[in-house]
């Protein structure tokens, strides 16, 4: 048995946040399913830890029930401790770590943070304000998810008036690399015209964005912050790969902003996810294409193309549609 | 049931007509391959793959804007017929590459049906439905194999399934369209009653009754042939392959090869201005070049193509098209008392019916669509390139302006296609230079954040926009001009070296040669136009070296940056150039 880390619970009763596809069930009623030959599938992607829930959408007592790469997982919080177990592989205990708010388990069994999760230094920052913004169920790969948090071009089409308006439609050059390690993709130089880009702002702007893939199913975002020119403002997304073609689509906000209540961030996330969840649905293949010759890039898509090139290269395939050889 | 591969080249009914509505798009599905059709506002129906070439998004969520069909994600528009990308909002300033064109289903309209084929060979023939089945039914569709659900319906009358109609058809004919493995969609087609009698109400009724008595029949069957306890699984849904595209990206134009001019057309008609200085000429493809019904290649506004005259002569024209019209090239052509026998040979010898070879069209002169107000600026005959950046900026809603200079009122030419844009348009004839000038700069005024202007006409003109641009403020890259050639007279003076750093050549241009003849004379395919320096198509990268500039295409600042030149007249300051060919 794994050994269970010690969280802190909050004493009251957290805001509701929409779980779609998880459901509360208590972890005795829960019959076990068939067995999988889950360990048969992608053990590139097992071996990163991949996050099922926010910390704070745990209650006490009660089991919270939801799926990773197939197979049913069970998160409990029980006298302070979290545990995450497998019904499907005779409950046997998963690892557990908490970070950046969110519980994250590592389907292959290996107890060891220190691989298949990275860094975020300013979620430690103390007046930063952590907000878990939103848990939203789409039915899309984690990569095409991924792909589409780093896509400048939708803005004026999908977040119009918000994110983006016509006319100002183009995609300016920018840098992306991946790191020496090969362990993350960096895209650095973003430029958006943005037609409210902060709360104080009168008419459009030019907002500055850089964006981080430390994890294939993984992006940060950090744009300019509108109350501190020397800080970024940081949005992460945290996809659980549900299945090949279905994910739960977690989101932090990590700001610096006394100002906005927790519930219009949240307000804000969630409308841009919505705005996002009927394109995303309606892509065909479902699954990420790594193929070259599959679609048609343009230069804007450079951090695609990059994204694209990094996941090959690792050998991944849950939730992508590997190249032919 | 036929096989898999004959059923691909089959025809099947997959909607009907009037499911394709005005500004619709409909979601079609063939043999497990989902279909966008939709109809433009000029009648054609299209039907495509169901999904953009750029991220695969569903085309059936997109919009049908009646000439183009525009991708919900980023806003790739596709032109009517030919399924070609005609616009990439993320890179407003480049035309997309000739090469980003959509999958299109070969439709044919009969019956009151959408009949597609996905692989229609020769020898595959609708099926010959004998005339007066003219009511659709409703149709129908069924959760089952094709087998069980024609099984099912044998007993009801003649099926058609793919394979040759049935001998003898009475009053009824059911026609299959399957969907995917276990989904098949009943249509069929029953025999009016109209005009068989002299009562014509009467006749229409009973033509009602017999369609609802046959839906209620199919209705009852299809719960039958859904719950039969005997039918074994379904089998999985088919598995189809989407069309691969080129790895490169999307622009800008790829290359083409050197003046080539595989489209043949045929003049449909003929218009001259009040003056007759102006002659408009329709050009439509010539039918029997083309197997399929989406013939030329979409034009964006601003495109030229070069016109193959039979006295020997390669001319360059600008089409005044609409946006997304892909059925005809609109172009004029101003007689000119100088003309080298071009314009007199297409003014005086060009008849109806006479066939000429064109290039397909070249986008030298690209409208950018994110400009937050464009002023358009054409002088006499410049009017064409324009005119289409007008109906373009019209129809997608952009603030623009258009001011329209010519010698005397008689001489305004594109009147049909000017006329509905009503009083964005300012008609100002037989101005002075002076006067001329001052109507530029009122229209021109300050510069303010993304504003562009559009010039084009006699170099004289062009000139004078260009200099009261910049005294007005207006930064080099907001002011976009098109000549129609080059006044200065080739000058090939004077040898130099050329270094190809991709392929690694070395090549001397000799005095008295053009730098474009010698690449073309080393086996290095480039595409040209005009040949005078005047609309970009022999664009080449510069990586070392100085260029001597002697085109009329840069401005100031790309001249100054030195890292580009156009090959057919430029040549080298410096002993030698480095390519990036």
């Amino acid at each position: 048995m794994q050994a269970e880390p010690r969280v802190r619970l909050p004493d009251a009763a957290p805001f509701p946040v929409v779980n779609v596809p998880a459901v509360n069930a208590s972890p005795s009623t829960a019959d076990a399913g068939p067995a999988r030959a889950s360990s048969s599938v992608d053990p590139v992607a097992r071996a990163y830890w991949h996050p099922l829930c926010a910390l704070e959408s745990l209650q006490r007592e009660r089991a919270l029930c939801t799926r990773l790469m197939g197979e049913r997982v069970q998160v409990s919080l029980r006298r302070e401790r979290c545990s995450v177990r497998a019904p499907d592989r005779d409950g046997i205990a998963l690892p557990v770590v908490i970070r950046f708010g969110y519980v994250w388990t590592r389907p292959d069994g290996v107890d060891d943070p220190s691989s298949g999760l990275f860094e975020l230094p300013e979620y430690d920052e103390p007046d930063r304000r952590n907000v878990h913004a939103a848990t939203v169920g789409v039915r899309t790969s984690a990569p095409r998810a991924v792909e589409n948090f780093l896509d400048m071009g939708h803005f004026p089409f999908v977040h119009t008036g918000v994110l983006g308006a016509e006319p100002h439609t183009e995609v300016r050059e920018y840098e992306v690399a991946l790191n020496e390690a090969g362990t993350e993709v960096l895209a650095t130089q973003c430029r958006f015209h943005q037609p409210q880009a902060a709360a104080g702002a009168s008419g459009g702007m030019l907002v500055d964005y850089v964006y981080r893939v430390p994890h294939p199913y993984c992006s940060v975002l950090y744009k300019s912050c509108p109350s501190d020119e020397s800080r970024l403002d940081v949005i992460a997304l945290f996809l659980q790969p549900v299945e090949q073609e279905s994910v739960r689509a977690h989101a932090l906000v990590s700001v610096i902003d006394t100002d906005s209540s927790d519930l219009a961030i949240r307000m804000f996330q969630q409308s841009i996810f919505a705005q996002d969840k009927p394109i995303l649905e309606n892509q065909r293949p479902v699954r990420l294409p790594l193929d070259p010759r599959a679609e048609t890039p343009i230069r804007a898509d450079r951090s695609a193309i990059v994204y694209r090139r990094w996941l090959s290269s690792l050998g991944l395939s849950y939730g992508c549609l590997p190249a032919p050889a | 049931m036929i096989g898999l591969e004959r059923a691909r080249r089959r025809w099947y009914p997959i909607a009907a007509s009037t499911d394709l509505v005005a500004r619709h798009v409909f979601h079609a599905r063939l043999l497990g391959r989902e279909l966008a059709l939709w109809r433009a506002d000029d009648g054609f129906a299209n039907a495509w793959e169901n999904r953009c070439l750029h991220r695969g998004v569903r085309l059936t969520i997109g919009i049908n804007d009646g000439a183009e069909l525009v991708c919900r994600y980023h806003g790739w528009r596709y032109a009517n017929r030919t399924a070609e990308c005609t616009y990439i909002p993320a890179h407003p300033a480049d035309a997309p590459a000739r090469t980003v064109c959509n999958t299109r289903y070969p439709l044919i309209e009969r019956h009151g049906l959408l009949w597609c084929a996905e692989t229609a060979g020769p020898s595959v023939t609708l099926p010959d439905i004998p005339d007066g089945f003219t009511l659709a039914m409703r149709p129908i569709p069924v959760a089952a194999p094709l087998a069980a659900v024609r099984e099912a319906l044998s007993e009801l009358g003649p099926v058609h399934d793919g394979e040759p109609l049935p001998e003898t058809i009475g009053e009824v004919l059911y026609l299959l369209q399957p969907a995917d493995a276990a989904r098949t969609v009943i249509r069929g087609l029953l025999r009016s009653r109209a005009n068989r009698t002299t009562d014509q109400k009467a006749d229409q009724t009973t033509d009602l009754a017999a369609l609802l008595e046959h839906d209620e029949r199919l209705e009852r069957l299809r719960r039958r042939v859904e719950t039969d306890p005997a039918r074994r699984d379904d089998p999985v849904e088919l598995q189809v392959a989407a069309p691969r595209v080129s790895a490169a990206l999307a622009m800008p134009e790829a290359r083409g090869e050197a003046r080539a001019a595989p489209l043949r057309l045929a003049v449909a008609a003929l218009e001259r201005t009040a003056d007759g200085t102006v002659l408009e000429v329709d050009l439509v493809p010539m039918p029997e070049t083309t197997a399929d019904e989406a013939p030329l290649p979409a034009a964006v506004p601003g495109a030229h193509i070069d016109l193959h005259l039979p006295n020997g002569l390669v001319r360059q024209y600008s089409l005044a098209n609409a946006p997304g019209q892909t059925d005809r090239y609109r172009i004029g052509v101003l007689r000119k008392p100088d003309s080298t026998g071009g314009s007199s040979w297409l003014h005086e010898r060009l008849r109806i019916g006479d066939v000429l070879a064109a290039s397909v069209p070249r986008n030298g002169f690209a409208l950018r669509r994110d400009a937050t107000d464009t002023l358009l600026i054409a002088g006499g005959i410049g009017i064409t390139a324009l005119a289409s950046m007008a109906m373009t900026l019209q129809r997608g809603g952009h603030a623009w302006r258009l001011c329209y200079l010519a010698r005397s009122a008689d001489r305004f030419a594109l009147m049909d296609r000017l006329g509905p844009l009503g009083d964005k348009v300012e008609y100002l004839a037989g101005l002075t230079v002076q006067a001329t000038q001052v109507a530029i700069a009122r229209h021109l005024g300050a510069h303010r954040d993304a504003r562009h202007v559009y010039l084009c006409g006699p170099t004289g003109l062009i000139d004078a926009g260009r200099k009261l641009a910049a005294d007005l403020g207006w930064p080099d890259e907001a002011v976009h001009f098109e000549h129609f050639g080059n006044p200065a007279a080739l000058d090939t003076a004077g040898g130099f070296q050329v270094q190809l750093a991709r392929s690694g050549l070395s090549l001397r241009v000799p005095d008295g040669q053009t730098l474009l003849h010698a690449l073309r004379e080393h086996g290095v395919p480039m595409p040209s136009s005009c040949e005078q320096g005047a609309c970009g198509t022999c664009r080449v990268t510069v990586l070392d070296g100085e260029p001597d500039h002697r085109d009329v295409c840069l401005n100031r600042a790309e001249r100054a940056r030195g890292d580009c030149l156009m090959s057919c007249v430029s040549r080298a300051r410096s002993p030698s150039l480095t390519l990036d060919l």
